[in-house]
């Protein structure tokens, strides 16, 4: 009997061809979408079509799976979603970080709650149409190397997976390119071929998530207070409408005249203070990170020469990188890096091959 | 093994007789019931005799009967026409905490929209609501009282008679939405003595989309949608004659099936409990064992999740449900439950099983067989279950 597989369906053309491609390749396919949240509690435009989780999207990953003879069922992990993305979400916000809940939802549903799932169904797998690659490399190890499509590649948000969850996921996307799979689609008239993704948050429907985070402490009888805006020198320039809504880096919708531009520096959530400087002030050389997960290599005991991306949008730099615990790590970068923020994920890579990775601290 | 079907109260197969009693008015005889000639008459005449026979069955004139799309429909136009004919005179509702979203929803909508207020009859642990409880909660303002008949989840038959002796000294009305009832046990308007009471035809092997609303003769009731004279300007739009036809067929069959059908599933049901409570440890009956509509069975399995048993049983072919599904196929967990105050844990490993006439023995047994190990291996994954042992 072939390997059964659980393969994750969002409803766009990756998640459709990675069906696909696992069933012509003799896999028997079950597919599942699960459903992370409700309009009743992200709020939101309940019209905005095709995302993932809107009744829409969830009836193309339906008629995909009849048309390639799987069944198909819609799991709910709403309750799990916003227990550990949501709610740390909103909180990280609040404790004056910058949060990717994407790569928290990997390690927290997708390689924890759905891998499970899959297991209790008799499925031998998962899968998922992430553009990245997981071999098996000496003995037990499982790597996880950038995907072939150098813009597509979806590493950086696949750090936080065990090596027991890598053990039981596929991936067969990572050696193909966009336009390929995109192409396969056409081929095999899913009716996904031409739909366009959104990289934006999924449960901030409107992509507006100041409004998000005022609803969502709303309903838990918390709001903002707005605080001083302080250059570095000491200077209260203005009023700011609660930290939340800064991030590091940022330069529009300060509200304050100044004679040069001014970019967000700091969130001092102890004082209440968004610290603003020039933009020369944001570049620094050095992080630390915590919560660690090594993948493709076991914790250094010395350091070792890596390149950090330290945004899902950053060309990965130079770094020398040193081990402090299991969990912990310091990296001083060749050269100095434009607003390392507290919050996102800085992951280590040799090449294309993706070491570890942790929440910079 | 031809799949095995276990989710009668989800819907039913059409039955052959009902589809020969349909077809006609599909063909040749497709007439609109409005219309001033020939093929209309035979329309029309076709849509009052299949009213003359559901009046009959449930006991009230043809009059007072209204076709529309199906059970949810009916429950809105009670629920909101009530609520838009004394708008500005009650304000206040009453509704069983363990309804059908159907009922649920528009009462929420009347609450957590327009302003009106809202109460929830309780219900015990096995599902029956009190007279005293319903008492203590009427108001002069009360404009309407809706408590189910059978409840799709656990089968628990309401003692309807019992509960609207109490709102008649009220100047109040009382719907029961009989749409898990009608044609599997006696449903008699009268001598529950409601005033609305919602049915529907393919929860008895009739089709879907055909549904009516009882309204006793006196009663108004406004309607959700205006553009014609049908039903009575109740229900405009044009008439679902097939349907209608199909309905009382299914219902004449239901009725001459009756008592046959009832005492084949409540023994096929005996022994399908007996044996998951004698093979499988810690389960659970949710629902009382008496004074219930026999096809449906709610099981608690500890420790589990029911979305996973469902999952699991369906890649075997075996068809069942868990909680009730939203708009997107999602499982949710059960209201029904929780109501009832079932340990959160236990409500969790919910599994409706609902038989049907097409139910065998040996369709039975080949779910005893698989059961156990489905359990079983996901009890072994679960760590709620190894905590809770």
């Amino acid at each position: 009997m072939s390997a059964r597989v659980l393969v994750a369906m969002s409803g766009g053309v990756d998640s459709s061809v990675t069906a696909l491609l696992l069933k012509e390749l003799g896999y028997e396919i079950v597919g599942a979408h699960m459903k992370l949240w409700d309009f009743v509690d992200v709020g939101g435009d309940i019209h905005k079509d095709g995302r993932c989780c809107t009744v829409d999207s969830i009836n193309d990953c339906r008629m995909v799976c009849d048309s390639i003879g799987a069944p198909f069922y819609v799991l709910n992990m709403s309750q799990q979603f916003k227990e550990k993305v949501i709610n740390d979400f909103v909180a990280e916000y609040r404790a004056g970080r910058t949060p990717n809940p994407c790569i928290r939802c990997n390690s927290e549903i997708k390689w924890d709650a759905f891998l499970r799932k899959a297991e209790e169904v008799g499925c031998d797998y998962i899968a998922t149409g992430h553009y990245a690659i997981i071999e098996q490399g000496d003995g037990d190890r499982y790597f996880i190397r950038k995907g072939a499509d150098k813009t597509r590649d979806q590493s950086y948000v696949l750090w936080g997976i065990s090596q027991e969850a890598l053990s039981k996921t596929i991936m067969p996307l990572g050696a193909m390119l966009k336009s390929e799979v995109r192409g396969l689609a056409r081929k095999f008239n899913l009716r996904t071929a031409e739909k366009t993704e959104s990289r934006e948050i999924c449960f901030v429907a409107d992509d507006d998530y100041h409004r998000f985070l005022v609803e969502y402490e709303a309903k838990e009888g918390r709001t903002y207070e707005p605080g001083d805006i302080v250059h570095e020198d000491g200077t209260v320039l203005g009023q700011h409408k609660g930290t939340p809504f800064y991030t590091i880096g940022q330069r529009r919708g300060l509200g304050v005249a100044y004679p040069t531009p001014l970019y967000v520096q700091r969130i001092d959530v102890e004082n209440n203070r968004v610290i603003v400087g020039d933009d020369s002030s944001l570049y620094t050389d050095e992080l630390r990170a915590e919560n660690v997960n090594w993948v493709s290599i076991e914790p250094p005991d010395d350091p070792v020469n890596v390149d950090i991306k330290i945004r899902y949008q950053h060309e990965a730099a130079p770094a020398t990188l040193t081990a402090l615990t299991e969990d912990r790590v310091h990296a001083v970068f060749d050269q100095k890096q434009r607003a390392i923020t507290p919050g996102q994920s800085a992951v280590f890579y040799d090449g294309n091959l993706l070491l570890g990775g942790g929440v910079i601290a | 093994m031809e799949p095995i079907y276990l989710d009668h109260n989800a819907t039913t197969p059409v039955d052959p007789e009902v589809v020969d009693a349909m077809l006609p008015f599909l063909y040749n005889k497709f007439g609109n019931a409005s219309s001033v000639h020939a093929t209309g008459r035979d329309a029309k005449v076709a849509l009052e005799k299949a009213r003359e026979i559901i009046a009959e069955v449930i006991n009230c004139e043809p009059s007072e009967l209204y076709f529309t799309s199906g059970g949810t429909e009916s429950d809105n136009i009670a629920i909101l026409g009530t609520a838009y004919r004394l708008w500005d005179k009650k304000r206040h509702l009453i509704v069983g905490a363990a309804e059908h979203h159907a009922v649920l929803e528009p009462a929420e909508y009347l609450a957590h929209t327009e302003g009106f207020e809202l109460n929830f009859l309780p219900v015990d642990k096995e599902g029956f609501s009190s007279g005293d409880s319903l008492a203590a909660l009427l108001r002069e303002d009360t404009l309407i009282v809706s408590v189910m008949h059978a409840n799709n989840e656990t089968g628990t038959i309401q003692d309807i008679a019992a509960l609207t002796a109490v709102t008649h000294d009220h100047k109040c009305l009382f719907h029961t939405d009989a749409v898990q009832s009608t044609g599997k046990v006696k449903v008699d308007v009268k001598a529950m003595g409601v005033d609305m009471a919602s049915i529907t035809a393919h929860k008895i092997y009739g089709p879907k989309g055909i549904g009516a609303l009882y309204v006793r003769a006196g009663v108004k009731v406004w309607p959700l949608f205006y553009g014609g004279a049908h039903e009575k300007k109740r229900r405009p739009g044009t008439e679902n004659v097939a349907g209608a036809v199909g309905f009382a067929k299914a219902l004449e069959v239901a009725l001459r099936r009756q008592e046959s059908d009832y005492n084949k599933m409540s023994e096929l049901a005996d022994y399908f409990i007996d044996k998951v409570t004698d093979t499988i440890p810690d389960v659970v009956l949710n629902g009382p064992r008496k004074n219930r509509v026999p096809q449906t069975m709610n099981i608690s399995f500890k420790g589990i999740e029911g979305e996973s048993i469902v999952l699991a049983l369906d890649l075997k072919g075996i068809a069942c449900s868990s909680g009730s599904a939203c708009t997107s196929g999602a499982t949710e967990p059960s209201h029904v439950l929780k109501a009832m105050g079932v340990d959160p844990i236990l409500a969790q490993g919910a599994i409706r099983f609902s038989i049907g006439r097409s139910t065998t023995r040996d369709q039975l047994d080949h779910v005893l067989s698989v059961l156990p190990e489905v359990i079983g291996k996901l009890r072994e994954m679960s760590p709620v279950y190894s905590r809770e042992k």
